[in-house]
């Protein structure tokens, strides 16, 4: 059982949790996340960790509501208990000095992000990040992203906060005005497929984190199975990072909404039983 | 022939077993027919989860136990890896001592309800078995009296814990909580070590809980074993991952003195051939976790399992049986199994192959997936399969399938489990870098006492086989306890 200390929403839709998991926050890395499960009858969903705090035995998790799961842990409160929380899982991020890095982030994206522009920041390296969002309210974390940063760029596709663009507008900014080592992108998958291609067209190696289906995340499943290089790459355990450029991007669209129609249903079954509770 | 270990031998001239086989004729007891293990209706059990086979009475039980003779040499105990005292059990059944028995076999298997029910012991104590061997007919039914006695002393309410030794207040952790780990602390705790189990899922029982079917192993049952085994005194940790939540460093620092590795077989293979990444194809391993595990068949549970009409699954053996079987209770219409050889080579039991074939599964033998295609959302619609033949013996001694050119057909399937079989799972292995492995990602031991490369780490089950059953599994257990405890003992007079 873990407890949710601290809930904050950024927007109507994305919240930032802190939880109670002492061993994980010690344990855990840039890059890796956690595989979490309500209660008894609840699905194991995988959520990147944003942050966490050793001493106070704590985990930062950003959350957006995509369905059931995610609607009922953003109406759980302060105190209280998440049934299972396991982790940390996947290979954390390769940190290393390489002179100056891009981070793009796009919508909550950013939250698994942070972690990596503070590891490479570290690291020594000079870290220029970009963090877009539809609108204003959709851009998270900017304070702890200006922290670890050189410097922050923020997009928003309507203009009403910093530039108006999407986030690969800003990434060319940066890439055009001076010389880029490395790029990292995460956010949603078309995101991610568009802002590897601008790095691509300038032969900037990329790492992109990818966010598939999985159930146990341990590596028996085979749900989160994507092809890298033309080779099926398991992001649980041999991922979540890879490099951008030999990712299937189709293939990973297509297999992202492997289950739409049964996320609908339950989605619109959840949204009624909640009203029937009103 | 290997030896039949001493306890066994022991206990057979007691008054009361000598009593028991003179008071009848051997003649009188080879001419009792083999009991038939009561079923439910296959067209019945093919739309629900319930269990197939029903369980013996008791004067079933008792009446299969009369045949047993009792033999001077029970060659059926050279085939049980954990070593139960078979005769001695079945004797207890037939004079009517039903906890007695469930009692002996608990003295040397931790697990007997569940051995009971999958246990291949058609190739192993029954085929070794006097009938067997000698008379020609069929082995008195040890699987199915282990499973009576279990189940009777379950239902009784009255189940008995081992003898357990004075307790040392030694730590030893054991990594996954399957048959093999299971095993393992059960003796670790019956020696007096303070064991500690740690699962990386959220419930213990590893692939009893989210591989075997409900109707072929209830989760209950698993959960009653468990249970006794926490009165036994062995902890149990969910949700901790032994190399990632904390290191074998952090857990050495917190005083345990030695592990045993049972991190099982967790790492599904595919075919790699085009099209196999599309939606609706599955690793049997992730379907039946879905369905097992995540309950996903019930509208209750939050977690979605994809359904299909037409269901392809790839593989001959029991975990290939188990998910044609649920995909058939999930309401497929047409239910398949596709195999590259011929059903003499199936590594599936009998039974399960039989009990499919009852529930109206298809079998197209001696043929091989090459290719899937999906519609135009990714959903796979069809798969081409290629005719096979059987040639010359391979590594394995069985014949190899080879392609026949021409024969492709198509077949329309919109779900597709992949069972061809797992791989270690590298999460351990890959956490400890001066750990010997083999080339095929499996932990190399010492085949007697189960020690790895790094002295206080055993290991054992399929992290070291690589593949195989559940019983086979426990017997490394049950080794790995052995040398943990031979290990432990050398270092504390050593100080």
């Amino acid at each position: 059982m873990n407890k949710i200390l601290e809930k904050e929403f950024f927007s109507a839709n994305v919240a930032k949790l802190i939880i109670e998991a002492p061993e994980i926050a010690k344990s855990r890395k840039a890059g890796h996340f956690v595989i979490i499960r309500l209660d008894e009858k609840g699905e194991r969903i995988p959520l990147t960790i944003a942050d966490s705090d050793p001493e106070k035995g704590t985990i930062m998790l950003v959350v957006q509501r995509v369905g059931v799961t995610t609607a009922k842990l953003l109406a759980m409160n302060e105190g209280d208990k998440i049934l299972d929380v396991v982790g940390p899982l996947g290979k954390a991020t390769h940190i290393e000095k390489v002179g100056t890095v891009l981070c793009a982030g796009g919508g909550v994206g950013a939250a698994p992000l942070l972690p990596i522009v503070k590891a490479f920041k570290e690291a020594g390296n000079r870290v220029i990040s970009v963090i877009a969002g539809r609108t204003k309210e959709l851009v998270i974390l900017e304070d702890e992203m200006r922290e670890y940063s050189d410097e922050v760029i923020v997009m928003t596709d309507d203009g009403s906060y910093g530039k108006k663009g999407l986030v690969t507008a800003g990434m060319e900014e940066v890439i055009q005005r001076e010389k880029v080592n490395k790029a990292v992108v995460i956010g949603p998958a078309i995101m991610m497929k568009f802002g590897s291609l601008t790095t691509k067209k300038y032969n900037i190696p990329t790492d992109v984190s990818l966010n598939t289906i999985m159930v146990d995340g341990t590596g028996m499943c085979g749900a989160c199975r994507i092809s890298i290089g033309g080779k099926t790459k398991f992001v649980c355990v041999d991922g979540p990072e890879f490099d951008a450029f030999q990712v299937d991007w189709d293939q990973m669209l297509m297999r992202m909404g492997a289950y739409k129609k049964e996320e609908r249903e339950a989605y619109e079954r959840y949204l009624k039983t909640v009203e029937s509770v009103k | 022939m290997e030896k039949i270990a001493e306890y066994i031998k022991k206990g057979r001239p007691d008054a009361w077993r000598t009593e028991l086989r003179k008071s009848k004729k051997a003649k009188e007891r080879t001419s009792i027919e083999r009991v038939k293990m009561p079923e439910q209706d296959p067209a019945i059990r093919a739309t629900n989860s319930l269990e197939v086979n029903l369980g013996l009475t008791e004067d079933m039980a008792v009446l299969e136990a009369t045949r047993c003779l009792d033999c001077p040499e029970p060659t059926c105990t050279i085939g049980c890896p954990v070593g139960i005292d078979i005769p001695h059990f079945i004797k207890k059944i037939e004079s009517h001592d039903f906890l007695g028995a469930a009692k002996v076999i608990k003295q040397t298997n931790a697990l007997p309800a569940v051995c009971g029910r999958v246990c291949p012991q058609e190739k192993q104590c029954e085929l070794q078995c006097f009938y067997n061997q000698k008379l020609k007919k069929p082995a008195v039914a040890i699987g199915n009296l282990e499973r009576f006695a279990a189940d009777y002393e379950r239902n009784s309410g009255k189940m008995s814990i081992p003898e357990i030794a004075e307790s040392n207040g030694i730590k030893v952790a054991v990594v996954g909580s399957g048959p093999a780990g299971l095993a393992a602390a059960g003796d670790l705790a019956k020696f007096g070590y303070d064991v500690t189990v740690f699962e990386a899922l959220h419930e213990i029982g590893g692939v009893l809980k989210y591989g075997i079917p409900e109707f072929r192993l209830p989760n209950e049952i698993v959960d009653v074993e468990i249970e006794n085994m926490r009165k036994m005194g062995v902890k149990f940790r969910t949700d901790f991952i032994v190399g990632k939540t904390a290191s074998f460093e952090d857990l050495r620092a917190e005083g345990y003195q030695a592990f045993f590795v049972g991190s099982g077989a967790g790492l599904p293979r595919f075919m790699n051939i085009p099209g196999e990444n599309y939606n609706g194809i599955f690793s049997s391993n992730e379907y039946l976790t879905r369905v097992n595990l995540m309950k996903a068949s019930s509208e209750e549970y939050d977690t979605p399992v994809l359904k299909g009409k037409n269901v392809a699954v790839i593989g001959g053996g029991n975990t290939a049986m188990d998910s044609v079987r649920t995909a058939k209770r999930l309401g497929a219409e047409r239910a398949m199994i596709v195999y590259r050889r011929s059903i003499q080579e199936m590594p599936a039991r009998v039974e399960e192959v039989h009990h499919a074939q009852e529930e109206g599964v298809e079998f197209l033998n001696l043929h091989n997936p090459i290719e899937y295609f999906a519609d135009e959302n990714g959903r796979v619609n069809k798969m081409r399969v290629q005719k096979m033949e059987l040639g010359e013996p391979d590594a394995s001694g069985r014949r190899r399938p080879v392609p026949i050119e021409g024969s492709e057909f198509d077949i329309d399937v919109d779900l597709v489990i992949v069972a061809v079989g797992v791989s270690p799972n590298p999460i351990v292995p890959s956490s400890l870098k001066d750990l010997e492995m083999t080339g095929w990602g499996t932990i190399v031991v010492d085949k007697e006492t189960m020690q790895s490369s790094i002295p206080d780490i055993f290991a054992g089950g399929d992290i070291v086989r690589g593949g195989a059953t559940v019983i086979l599994a426990m017997g490394d257990g049950r080794k790995a306890a052995a040398g943990i405890n031979k290990y432990i003992q050398e270092k504390v007079k050593a100080n």
